[in-house]
Parts: C-alpha cells; structure tokens; sequence
C-alpha cells in the first residue's frame, strides 16, 4: 500500500466504529478522511469545533461560503439539521461529554492510554487546539495513524513527547491492525493479513497482548 | 450614545502595550478592515488573546509578520509559520491555551466569575505552576479569568445599538470576547437602524459593544 493507501484503509475501518446516531468529532489530516467512509444506514452527525453540529462534505468551487468552513480552514458545508454556535457551547459540547467519538491522530500513545500529539519540543510547536478537551472530553476516543514514523515504534510503554491528555485513548487504529487500549495494557484484535504477527510486535514499542478472539482486520 | 465611529477613530483607541482580544477561527469571522488599519497605524508591544494566529496573509497573523505582539495566548499557531519562527527565536512569547480553556477564560473575565475548574490540561504542560482543586474527591485545574483592554470583533450584522447577528461558523469567540474588554469595537458586515432587527434573533446583546465600525461601507 502507498500513503494514500494506508490512509484510506486505516479510515475505512476507523468508520466502522461509529454508530448509527452518533455525535462524531474528527481531527484533522487522516481523520478527516472517515467521513467519506461512514456505513450506509449509518446516521453519524460530524462535530466541528469552530463552531457547528452537522458538518458536511467539501463544497462544489462555485458554492463556498467564506463563513462556513471546518476546523482546518477548509472550506465546508453544513447539513439539514444542523446548527451553528459559539466556541463556549462548542466546547461545553465536547467537554461535557456529548460528543459520542473523536478520531484524532498522534505522535505517540502510550500502554495506559496517555497521548502525545500536540508538540515536539524545539521542533513542532503547533499547539493542541481543542484536542485536549477532546480527549478529556469525548467519551470514546479513537486514533487514527500509522503504526510506526518512518520505522520507529510510535505505541511505546510511556510516550516521551510532552503529553496532550492522560489515560484517553480507547482504540487505535492502524495499518496493521485494531489495538485496543485496556487495565492490562495495549491488545491486538484484529491483524491485517498483509502483517505478520511478528512483523507487528516488532513495529510496536511496548508489550503486545494478542487477543484470544484475534480477527482479521476487513474493509469494503 | 452614537456607536458608530470611523476606522480611524477605532484604530486610535489601540494604544502601544494594550492587551487585545480578537475574535475568529483561522481567519473566519474576524474584523480583517480593523487588523488592516491597526497595522497601517503600528501601534507595537501588544499582548493578543486570540484562538489562534492564523496565516501570514489572513487574520492577526498578518500582525504577527508585522511583528507587532510582545506575548501572544493562544490555542494554535501551526497554520502561521511566521508565529512558530518568533517563537523558537524568542522574540514573542507564546501561551499555549487548549481551546476550551480559552473561550472560558475569556467568559469568566467577561462574566464576573473569578476563574473555572476543567479536568483539560491534567497532567500535561499545562498544568503547571496552576492550582488544582480537589472537587467531590475528583482533580480540577483552576484557569483564572482573562481580560484585555481592547476587544476586535466581527459580525454580520449589528443595529445601532450593536445587537448582533452571525453568519455561518463564524460566532466562535465573537460572542463573548466583547464582555471581556474594556472596550470592545465590533465590524459588521451590515449595520441596520434600532427597530429593524428582531430581538429573537439577536446572538450577542448590544450591551457588550462599545463601538461599531461599518465594514460594509468600507
């Protein structure tokens, strides 16, 4: 698989996590490539926190509105039904835990659920912009990446970049497999079958339990 | 009191060392006449209380190239690489805020609340050197409320009596920064006689504006 590739096969099976009815916030980059995939059948409502429930896809060229614009600046539409608001309710939204699931990617996850995606000291400076009141806020939280940068293990035993949230995320999602994040530590539940077993415990950094009901990991 | 003033006379109540608000997300739904006109006066050492320092070209970021902040609080500076570089480089200092601690910050400082306790932030850098409240046996960071001396907002359209109305995903923190200021100037892309706006659909009361620049007329 090329990058694109990877993208949308991680993003494809991350859909599969969201339930008809949902309140969904995604993140930007890989994450925001879910909403393509969401199951026919499936309600979810997109969250977007500049400001608005019922985020819709990109506009044609000759139907954007500078107002109307997602998280990243894009721009975006808004759905039948949906609402507009201001950054307090926006956020007493996610912070209050009406948000069914966020996707977010990240630098580095740790076996306990600790989450570095917001800076690399001296480097990448971005700021963490709402994904710390998502992460302590959404009450699943889902990430979305690839399993390894550029070959180095990014699910470690204890993240070394300064932290966005502690004990937050729920469920990782990568090219290789489904990885759950448990009391016992990170589990495998399901495997890509382009990827060996070994091939996954060596590209990730910190013990890996592998799940007594392992399945493949399936897309459409 | 008469609420409409000129972009001049708006642009001359910004003093060298104000602390400033402005309101928008990435560029959308800020007062892009006001950001021009201040940069065209230079006024300099500015602290900016703002959701994030948008781009080298749109928003306070055209400010940042501009160089004229001191400090900058903030949630997000990764789409202004100019704001990234006066960083590193020590030449303004900047505040990373998480997002919903920003706007409720402001709202506190607005709304006469001395501070709000979130669980955003435990644990990380943000913490540090703030107080932790101890709430019913859970952990709480105390974030105390912000205030600035000039708040820059826009909308879509006011009355003269600075009701306001907005378009699209552009309420963000326009609607509460102008409580958090002294004195709070609003841009609007309309501004309509008292009488002709619906009080149901006013989102912001004209009491939190001061001054009203008229941006469609500009």
């Amino acid at each position: 698989m090329d990058k694109q590739q990877i993208q949308e096969f991680i993003a494809k099976r991350v859909a599969l996590e969201l339930k008809d009815g949902d309140l969904v916030n995604l993140g930007i980059g890989l994450p925001t490539l879910v909403a393509n995939f969401v199951p026919e059948g499936r309600k979810v409502l997109f969250q977007s926190e500049n400001g608005f429930i019922g985020l819709g896809p990109a506009p044609e060229a000759d139907q954007v509105d500078p107002c109307i614009a997602n998280a990243g600046a894009m721009p975006a539409t808004i759905v039948p039904g949906g609402s507009f608001f201001d950054s307090a309710m926006s956020f007493g939204i996610i912070r209050g835990g009406h948000v069914d699931a966020t996707v977010l990617g990240a630098l580095q996850v740790a076996e306990n659920g600790d989450i570095a995606n917001y800076m690399v000291p001296g480097k990448m400076v971005p700021g963490m912009g709402g994904a710390m009141d998502l992460l302590n806020g959404a009450k699943k939280v889902i990430v979305a990446m690839e399993h390894t940068a550029k070959g180095n293990p990014k699910l470690l035993k204890e993240c070394t970049l300064p932290l966005t949230a502690v004990n937050a995320v729920d469920l990782i999602v990568t090219e290789m497999g489904v990885i759950e994040v448990t009391a016992k530590g990170f589990v495998l539940i399901e495997r890509n079958p382009d990827y060996t077993l070994e091939q996954i415990i060596a590209a990730t950094g910190a013990d890996l339990i592998i799940s007594m009901n392992l399945k493949p990991m399936v897309v459409s | 009191m008469e609420k409409i003033i000129s972009l001049e006379e708006a642009v001359n109540l910004v003093r060298d060392g104000d602390t400033i608000m402005v309101g928008g997300f990435l560029a959308v739904g800020t007062p892009e006449h006001l950001i021009d006109a201040l940069i065209a006066k230079g006024v300099k050492d500015l602290t900016l209380i703002c959701n994030d320092t948008g781009f080298i070209d749109r928003g306070v970021g055209k400010m940042v190239v501009a160089k004229m902040f001191k400090k900058i609080f903030t949630s997000h500076v990764g789409t202004n690489k100019e704001t990234g570089r006066q960083m590193m480089e020590g030449e303004t200092e900047v505040v990373l805020v998480p997002q919903g601690t920003l706007i409720e910050q402001i709202r506190a400082g607005g709304f006469g609340l001395g501070g709000v306790l979130t669980k955003t932030g435990l644990g990380t850098l943000v913490e540090e050197g703030k107080q932790i409240v101890e709430i019913d046996g859970e952990p709480y960071l105390l974030e105390k409320p912000m205030r600035a001396n000039i708040a820059l907002l826009f909308a879509e359209k006011t009355d003269l009596s600075g009701n306001l109305t907005f378009h699209g995903a552009t309420r963000n923190f326009n609607t509460y920064m102008g409580a958090a200021a002294d004195i709070s100037i609003v841009e609007a892309g309309e501004v309509v006689p008292v009488g002709e706006m619906c009080p149901d659909e006013v989102v912001v009361p004209g009491v939190f504006v001061n001054y009203i620049v008229d941006g469609g007329a500009l």
